[in-house]
C-alpha cells in the first residue's frame, strides 16, 4: 500500500530537480500576502494572550 | 561495485505532546494525560487492553558499553521492568500463564494501535510512538496520523461532561523552562562503531534545525530574552554524548536498546529534534539524516572504495570545536551567516555545514532512478540550502520556523508589537494547538501558504492501518484481528493468551524486517482464529 500510495503521489508532482524555484514576489506583494493571513488568524487567536501565556505551564518531559 | 544512497531505514518518531485543561493551569498533567491515553483507548477498544511488554528492554545500557546502574539512574531513566531474561529465536514459544494477571499501574496507560504504534503516558505527557515505517513520506504519514489520535481523544473527553476537558499541543516548551521531546530512531549497523558514529553524525545534527527548527518565541530556557531563535529544543541541549533525556540533554543519545537483534542493528535514538507542524520538515528531517547515517554506513564496510574514504575524511573534518556552544549560537543566528568555529581552525556557516554533508553523500553514487523518494530528497536538500543562503523568505512554504517567523514579524509590523509581547507568545503556542479550528498551522495550510506532501485521505487510513513493510504489520493486525487474545505487546513481541491454551505464547519480532505484509499478510487471511495463526507461524 504504502509504496503504490507513494508512487502514486509522486506522479502529481513535478520532478523534484527540475521543479521551478519559486519567483521572488517583492516585499510588498509579500506583506499584503502576510496581511491577508494575519486577518485569519486573527480570528482564532486567543483573545487574552497575556493569560493563555502565563497559564500555558507544563511538567518537563524527556 | 556501485553505490545507491537511500532514505530507505527503519526509522519512527515519538512525539510527547504538550497537555493543558483550559481555564485550569495547576490541573494535574499525569491524570490528563491518563485521560487522554485512556478516552482513545476506550474509543477504539477490541475488548481487551494488552501491556506493554517489557522483557526486551534495557534503557541503562549505554552504546558506549557500559551499563549504567540502577540505583544510580535517575528515575526517569527506569522505563522498563526487567524480571524476565529476554528470550531468543523468531517462532512462538510458550511463556508460563500468570497466576494472576500482571498488575498494570493505571497512571502507566497504554494502549497498542492496529496502527502498530504506542499510545502511553510518558513523565507528564501523553506520547504517540509511531510505528516503524522505512521511508520519510511514510514517517510524515504515521507521525500525521499520531495527531489525528490526539485529536480524536481530545473530542472523545470533550464529549464526557464526567472528565476534564484537554487540549493538546505539538511542541517542545512551555517558555517557563520545561521541554517535552520528540525523538528519532533510526537503525543503524551494529557494525558501526558508536563513537565515530556520533563523532560524524553530530555537526550534521547541530546545523540540521536551518532547515527542520520549528521556531521558537523566547530565548533561553526560560524564555529570559525576548526574541526568536530556530529551534524549541536548542536552549536545553547541554551535552554532546549521553545517556539521560530529561537533564544534562545530549545531542547524541547513548541508549543502547536496539529493540531488535542487537548483534545487526543499534538504534540511533536522538532527543534533540523538534516537534514538527509542517511535512516537509518532518519529511527532511527523516530522509536526510537517514541519508548521512547511509554514509556512516558504508565506513563499517571491510573494502571502501577511494569515494567513500573522501567522502569520510570530509565528515571528519567538519568536527566542530565546541558542538553544545554550536547548538545554541545555529538556533540563536536567524541571518544564517554566522561562522562555526571547526576543530581544525576553520569557520563554516551552518548551511556551508549541510551543504558538505550534502556533497558527502552525492560524491560516492547517486540514487537509484527508480528510487523517486531519495532523489526527491535530495533535490529538496540542495534547493533549500541554496535558497536558504539568498533568499530565506522563499522558504516559508517549507520551513517551519520561517513559516512561523514570518506570521511573526507580521504581527510586529502591523501592531507595532515587541518581541517580548504576550500576543507574539501566544501565537507560537497556538501555532501547534491540534484543533484544527484553533490551529495556526492549519490556518496556514487552510489558505495555502505552507507545503504539504500527504493526502489527508491517507492520513486517516494510517490512524488504523499499518504500515506494510516493517514488522508494525504483524502487531497491528494481530491486534486488529485477534486483539482480544494479546496479553501483551511490545516492539520487539507480540504475546498471545488464547483460551484453552495450557501457556501463554510470545511471538519474537527481532528483525523489524520481518512480519511484514509480504510475510504474514496471507497468514493473517487464512488463519480463522489466533490458535490457527500462532499454528501457521509455529511450522
Amino acid at each position: 500500500m504504502a509504496e503504490q500510495e507513494q508512487r502514486r503521489i509522486e506522479r502529481d508532482e513535478p520532478d523534484a530537480p527540475e521543479a521551478p524555484v519559486p519567483a521572488a514576489p517583492s516585499t510588498q506583494a509579500r506583506d499584503a500576502e502576510v496581511d491577508a493571513l494575519l486577518d485569519e488568524i486573527d480570528d482564532v487567536l486567543e483573545s487574552n494572550a497575556e493569560t493563555f501565556v502565563r497559564g500555558f505551564v507544563q511538567k518537563g518531559g524527556e | 561495485m556501485s553505490l545507491h544512497p537511500t532514505t530507505r531505514r527503519v526509522m519512527g518518531i515519538e512525539t510527547e505532546y504538550g497537555v493543558l485543561e483550559p481555564g485550569r493551569p495547576g490541573a494535574n498533567p499525569m491524570a490528563l494525560s491518563s485521560y487522554v491515553v485512556a478516552a482513545y483507548g476506550t474509543h477504539v477498544s477490541t475488548g481487551r487492553r494488552a501491556r506493554w511488554d517489557y522483557d526486551d528492554e534495557d534503557p541503562l545500557l549505554d552504546a558506549r558499553g557500559f551499563r549504567l546502574d540502577r540505583a544510580g539512574a535517575h528515575p526517569s531513566l527506569l522505563t522498563d521492568d526487567p524480571t524476565r531474561p529476554a528470550p531468543s529465536g523468531e517462532v512462538p514459544h510458550e511463556v508460563a500463564r500468570p497466576a494472576v494477571e500482571p498488575y498494570d499501574d493505571p497512571a502507566a496507560a497504554n494502549a497498542i494501535l492496529t496502527n502498530g504504534a504506542r499510545l502511553y503516558v510518558d513523565h507528564a505527557h501523553p506520547e504517540y510512538s509511531s510505528p516503524e515505517i522505512t521511508r520519510a513520506r511514510d514517517g510524515v504519514l504515521w507521525d500525521r496520523a499520531g495527531e489525528l489520535v490526539m485529536l480524536t481523544a481530545m473530542r472523545a473527553l470533550g464529549q464526557n461532561p464526567a472528565l476534564p476537558d484537554v487540549v493538546l499541543y505539538k511542541n517542545n516548551v512551555d517558555g517557563k523552562g520545561a521541554t517535552y521531546g520528540t525523538h528519532e530512531n533510526f537503525l543503524v549497523d551494529r557494525a558501526v562503531p558508536f563513537a565515530q558514529l556520533a563523532a560524524r553524525i553530530m555537526p550534521f545534527l547541530v546545523t540540521r534545525p536551518v532547515f527542520a527548527g520549528a521556531g521558537r518565541v523566547g530565548i533561553g530556557q526560560r524564555g529570559e530574552k525576548a526574541g526568536f531563535q530556530i529551534s524549541q529544543r536548542a536552549d536545553y541541549v547541554e551535552a554532546e554524548i549521553g545517556l539521560e533525556t530529561t537533564l544534562r540533554r545530549p545531542i547524541v543519545n547513548t541508549r543502547d536498546e536496539p529493540h531488535a537483534d542487537p548483534d545487526r542493528w543499534r538504534r540511533l535514538h536522538l532527543i534533540g529534534g523538534d516537534a514538527n507542524c509542517l511535512e516537509v520538515a518532518t519529511y527532511l528531517k527523516l530522509g536526510t539524516t537517514s541519508l548521512v547515517l547511509w554514509l556512516i554506513e558504508q565506513g563499517a564496510a571491510l573494502e571502501q572504495p577511494a569515494a567513500v574514504v573522501d567522502a569520510l575524511a570530509r565528515l571528519d573534518a567538519l568536527a566542530l570545536a565546541d558542538p553544545v556552544a554550536a547548538t545554541h549560537e545555529v538556533s540563536h543566528d536567524l541571518t544564517l551567516a554566522l561562522p562555526l568555529e571547526l576543530a581544525d581552525g576553520r569557520r563554516l556557516t551552518a548551511l556551508e555545514i549541510q551543504r558538505e554533508y550534502l556533497e558527502a553523500v552525492t560524491s560516492v553514487g547517486e540514487a537509484r532512478s527508480d528510487d523517486d523518494e531519495t532523489r526527491d530528497v535530495l533535490a529538496r536538500w540542495s534547493s533549500l540550502l541554496d535558497r536558504l543562503a539568498t533568499d530565506p523568505a522563499s522558504c516559508a512554504r517549507e520551513v517551519e520556523w520561517l513559516a512561523k517567523l514570518r506570521v511573526l514579524e507580521g504581527l510586529r509590523r502591523r501592531d507595532h508589537v515587541e518581541w517580548g509581547h504576550a500576543r507574539l507568545a501566544a501565537v507560537d503556542l497556538q501555532w501547534s494547538d491540534l484543533r484544527p479550528e484553533r490551529s495556526l498551522y492549519a490556518k496556514l495550510v487552510q489558505a495555502g501558504a505552507v507545503e504539504t506532501l500527504v493526502d489527508p485521505g491517507d492520513v486517516e487510513r494510517a490512524v488504523t492501518e499499518p504500515p506494510r513493510d516493517t514488522r508494525a504489520f504483524f502487531r497491528g493486525r494481530a491486534i486488529s484481528r485477534f486483539g482480544a487474545y494479546v496479553s501483551a505487546a511490545s516492539w520487539d513481541s507480540v504475546v498471545f493468551d488464547v483460551p484453552g491454551a495450557p501457556t501463554l505464547s510470545r511471538v519474537p519480532m527481532r528483525d523489524p524486517l520481518r512480519g511484514t505484509a509480504e510475510h504474514v499478510e496471507s497468514l493473517f487471511e487464512a488463519s480463522a482464529d489466533a490458535r490457527a495463526l500462532l499454528a501457521a507461524l509455529g511450522t
